[in-house]
């Protein structure tokens, strides 16, 4: 990495944590919104973790929880109506739910960083993307003015914008949605982080653009030996970058799986549901698998599992018991390492 | 596809709104955005206590005999300031005591606010209509018609209000309670033209007025039942809460003597008397002072919780 | 999905169409006639020709002038025959919106026209048009803003027959809207409510109820799914798939999502910056693009199969694409192509059968307007 000088003031990577400790832990997690209508629970107990140069993609549809869990790692929850009543997140092994301010402002921006799906509206419209990116290098490492700017422009090459001297000091509305993102993506850089959250980055871009976005990630990741974790509903853009996989449904996690393994034989009829509404060319002329129903109301989860009144394998054990996300093993016993499903009958779900 | 997910500041919005639409099955009645917000405002306490005070002011406009027998013009100069405020004789003429020309200032504060309430509901009455009717048609016409009326609300907005109605009103010799509105409204229309102008604008973008073009609907149709319908949320804020700022800018222009005149009564009028004895007779201003303010107070809160209610950003 | 002929694409059929044309002023109780006669299966119900749209760059506060032109469709032609599918995909900018806001004469086209039964519906205007309007309908991308939030769902669906009153008589409409609700899968005791107590879903069967009232033929759908969820979207595509059956529908279906496209298309038109690049069956776009940027666009779109990122090669185009009020000369595609060469920057390419491929029954052998056109082993998307 030529771009940060490493005598800045920058803590210690490993400070603190004991070395064994994983990139990010997230670990039981529970947030809830304090709405008119009631308590809408967001996020019901989520485990996952993350390691440097691992790409996590947490797939999930919209009020499933995902992107609410990532807000909850960054700190930008709006609290109130939100709260975290329960869970840890572990950065290096320290929570950073109960760390002092000072200490977790530290670690989210420079160690954590994210990135968002609009990056026009994450940009400020009035200031030059020079001085955007600039100021994280004045604030962190009190860089002049004038080296803020070259390491701007640096960072801009690196992401690869074209004339990127000739353009340091453009406002963001001048470049085109996937020049920005890639100026978001500069952004979340700047200070070196350990870990990037990246929330449907692609999802606003053109497919052929989504394509080049996605590989300049992919390709900063590996250099940087980064952490990835990669918000996303598109089983597309999972199977083309993800090493494993957590699939979120109503604020739970119902499917933990090694990308290639979730894609052959998933282990959650909600994953199996989903994987097999994508049209085939197969059944062309057919009529496409829908899994039936509606979305959860995150204000009234139904009781025991919550994906009960859409699956077609429930039974009266799914409309009591809320099934805990258990290994999954192979038909003979032995072991599948990384798979996990929340599903009563996952047995029949995989191997039937 | 932008709408599937969420970004950073709708989320825990969309985390909240989604169940919330799902959740009509639960809740077996229909729901108008109308009702949404009237459940809303029933349940805000501020709601509740500007509504009171208003619905209060109302009746005493209309009614102030009911409220008092004295008569406010009687002036009876025995009790000239020497009556101080007797606040223990509710509801009697020397209540709050009497003015410089021995008249009850009870009295005359209860006969008072019909002026203040009639300027206030007539200019913003007129404004609404007159401003809104303007705004409505720049914002869904555009083109030369958007230009022309923006660019007469502009000059208007360059007048200053208060200067503006001053010098208006100093071409009248007899300035009655509708020469007073007429002059407020020729001048106050501007701010009402532009939110209406601006929320048309909003609202005749959105798919369904596209929508309903596309089945044919003609101008009418559109403008009544799918443009206006949803423009009028702010619109109807801001002429709460400016109600409250007419009353007001009456008082200032009677107390400047530029208002309404005698015979008619006003607070502004009172209150520029009460102010010439300020230090040995402060209650002769002290009432109808406190009147004007609790009723602007009044007006603006009301429009506060109409704002909260309506606001879309909760819905 | 009946069988259509579908190599009968070529573009040059538009039979009586001239003739309706050249009588200049349109008799409208005539054109009403023309509108109300029913096309066969198989045969072209919508024919649009060098269709344009340029929207007028304007600078200027009271006094405005033209300072150049956004050029949203820049001369598109296709057919679309009776009871069938086409699809059209694209990035944002090609112009595919406004193509549907075209032939819903939502928007006055520049020049160039849409004849829908011989009639040219960009020139058409009060009973004609409004006619018209009953046979055309349209399916919008946005469930949440598509439904006026302040009027009930029976009032929504039911104002189209406010509209035109000869659809349904008064004492029938309620109902007609309570049908209407339960084709498209709603609860019929549903009337009362307003669109935010349902969910994305919901909407968009709502808002396909109220494009049906009228008994349309032809459905324009711009992105009728990808504002719902995954799971969501095939209950939409089923639905719509149902519909056509039952009602005899022809659709327009604009979309993004490559697979879903080409689910439900029997024909697929590609567009870039205002032109149509590339038209065929659904299996001669998807299996044997010949148009660079088809190719492009096909193997950029992430496929939801991991093995596939080890196999094949994967096209990257670089950079964006170009603004539509300042498009490149020649090709519109060549700032991005790999085989651009001289030729495509001064001539611009003809959406026809390529020379290499004519009389040849390959199935390549389909427009497509490159100066190089060949085919190319890709990574397919939906494939």
């Amino acid at each position: 990495m030529t771009i940060i000088d490493k005598t800045a003031d920058i803590p210690a990577p490993r400070s603190g944590g004991p070395d064994d400790a994983r990139l990010l832990e997230v670990r039981d997690l529970h947030v809830e919104f304090h709405t008119r209508d009631g308590v809408a629970k967001a996020v019901n107990g989520v485990n996952y973790s993350v390691d440097s140069g691992e790409t996590l993609a947490v797939l999930g549809e919209s009020g499933s929880g995902k992107s609410v869990t990532a807000q909850a790692i960054m700190g930008i929850l709006d609290m109130p109506p939100g709260k975290i009543p329960q869970g840890q997140i572990l950065y290096r092994g320290q929570d950073m739910l109960t760390m002092s301010n000072e200490e977790r402002r530290k670690i989210r921006g420079q160690k954590i960083a994210m990135i968002f799906q609009d990056a026009l509206s994450s940009l400020n419209p009035v200031l030059s993307v020079g001085y955007q990116l600039g100021e994280m290098f004045r604030v962190h490492q009190g860089l002049s003015r004038k080296q803020a700017k070259l390491k701007a422009i640096e960072l801009m090459e690196r992401v690869k914008i074209p004339a990127a001297k000739q353009r340091v000091g453009d406002y963001p509305h001048q470049f085109s949605g996937g020049m920005r993102q890639r100026i978001m993506i500069a952004m979340a850089l700047a200070l070196e982080p350990d870990l990037i959250i990246a929330d449907e980055p692609t999802t606003a871009l053109d497919v052929t653009v989504q394509a080049q976005v996605m590989d300049l990630l992919k390709e900063l990741q590996t250099e940087f030996n980064m952490g990835l974790i990669l918000i996303t509903h598109d089983l597309g853009v999972v199977a083309d970058v993800a090493d494993k996989i957590a699939v979120m449904y109503a604020g739970r996690i119902v499917e933990t799986a090694p990308v290639h393994e979730l894609y052959k034989r998933p282990a959650h009829p909600y994953t199996r549901g989903l994987l097999d509404s994508i049209p085939r060319l197969d059944q062309k002329g057919q009529e496409l698998y829908a899994i039936k129903g509606l979305p959860p109301n995150l204000l009234k989860i139904p009781s025991g599992c919550a994906f009960n009144p859409r699956c077609p394998k429930a039974e009266d054990i799914c409309r009591t018991e809320i099934p805990a996300l258990v290994p999954v093993s192979e038909q003979d016993g032995s072991e599948l390492p990384g798979r996990g499903s929340a599903c009563h009958f996952w047995k029949e779900t995989i191997h039937g | 596809m932008p709408d599937v997910t969420e970004t950073k500041t709708e989320a825990a919005v969309d985390a909240v709104a989604a169940p919330s639409a799902a959740d009509a099955q639960s809740k077996d009645k229909p729901r108008s955005l109308w009702g949404d917000a009237w459940f809303d405002l029933r349940h805000r306490p501020m709601f509740w206590i500007s509504s009171i005070l208003l619905v209060l002011l109302l009746v005493i406009a209309a009614f102030p005999g009911l409220f008092t027998g004295a008569n406010p013009r009687d002036g009876d100069l025995t009790n000239h300031f020497l009556t101080k405020p007797e606040l223990g004789h509710l509801f009697q003429a020397d209540w709050f005591g009497y003015d410089g020309q021995g008249r009850s200032i009870y009295a005359r504060v209860v006969y008072g606010t019909r002026a203040s309430i009639m300027v206030g509901v007539g200019v913003t009455a007129a404004v609404t209509l007159v401003g809104g009717l303007l705004g409505m048609l720049a914002g869904y016409f555009g083109g030369w018609l958007d230009s022309v009326i923006s660019r007469v609300t502009d000059i208007f907005f360059g007048i200053p209000f208060l200067l503006g109605a001053m010098v208006v009103l100093n071409a009248f010799t007899d300035r009655k309670v509708y020469v007073v509105i007429l002059a407020l409204a020729f001048l106050g229309w501007t701010s009402i033209c532009r939110v209406m102008r601006a929320s048309v604008i909003t609202a005749k973008q959105a798919d369904y007025v596209t929508a309903a073009r596309a089945l044919g609907a003609g101008t009418p149709r559109i403008l009544f039942r799918h443009v206006l319908p949803n423009a009028l949320a702010p619109t109807i804020v801001v002429a709460t809460i400016a109600l409250g700022g007419y009353i007001s800018a009456e008082a200032t222009l009677s107390f400047l003597g530029l208002g309404l005149g005698e015979p008619t009564i006003s607070w502004g009028i009172d209150i520029a008397q009460g102010s010439q004895d300020i230090r040995d007779n402060p209650h002769a201003l002290l009432f109808p002072a406190g009147m004007l303010s609790l009723t602007v107070f009044a007006f603006i809160m009301l429009g506060d919780a109409v704002r909260d209610a309506l606001d879309p950003k909760l819905r | 999905m009946a069988e259509l002929d579908k190599t009968d694409g070529s573009m040059d059929a538009t039979p009586n169409v001239t003739e309706v044309v050249s009588v200049g002023a349109v008799d409208e109780t005539a054109a009403v006639a023309a509108i109300e006669a029913p096309v066969e299966r198989g045969e072209p119900i919508l024919q649009v020709r060098n269709l344009v749209k340029h929207f007028p760059l304007s600078q200027g506060i009271l006094f405005k002038r033209q300072v150049g032109a956004v050029k949203a469709v820049d001369g598109v032609s296709f057919d679309l025959y009776q009871g069938e599918t086409l699809g059209i995909v694209g990035e944002s900018g090609c112009g595919k919106s406004t193509v549907a806001r075209l032939l819903m004469a939502l928007e006055t086209a520049t020049s160039g026209e849409v004849f829908y039964k011989g009639q040219d519906i960009t020139r058409l205007s009060g009973r004609a048009l409004k006619a018209v309007r009953r046979n055309i309908q349209m399916v919008f991308q946005d469930p949440y803003t598509s439904l006026n939030p302040r009027m009930t769902v029976g009032d929504i669906i039911g104002e189209p027959f406010d509209i035109h009153p000869e659809v349904a008589p008064k004492g029938d409409r309620r109902a007609k809207v309570q049908e209407l609700l339960d084709v498209v899968g709603l609860n019929p005791e549903y009337i009362n409510r307003y669109p935010h107590q349902f969910s994305g879903g919901q909407r968009q069967r709502i808002g396909i109820a109220r494009g049906l009232a009228l008994n349309p033929e032809i459905i324009i759908c711009d992105e009728p799914v990808s504002a719902l969820d995954v799971s969501v979207q095939a209950q939409v595509i089923n639905l719509m798939e149902k519909l056509q059956d039952e009602f005899n529908l022809s659709y327009v279906f604009i979309a993004h999502d490559l697979s879903i496209v080409r689910h439900i298309s029997d024909r697929v038109g590609v567009m870039y910056l205002g032109k149509m690049a590339e038209i065929g069956t659904d299996a001669e776009i998807y299996d044997h693009p010949t148009h660079p940027y088809t190719q492009a666009l096909l193997s950029a779109v992430p496929v939801p199969d991991p093995e596939a990122r080890e196999r094949g090669e994967r096209i990257i185009l670089a950079g964006d694409v170009p603004s539509p009020a300042n498009p490149p000369s020649g090709c519109r595609f060549r700032t991005r192509c790999w085989k651009a060469q001289d030729k495509c920057s001064t001539e611009m390419p003809l959406l026809a059968v390529p020379e290499r491929f004519k009389g040849s029954d390959s199935p390549a052998a389909h427009e497509s307007a490159c100066h190089f056109a060949e085919e190319k082993d890709i990574v397919g998307a939906a494939s």
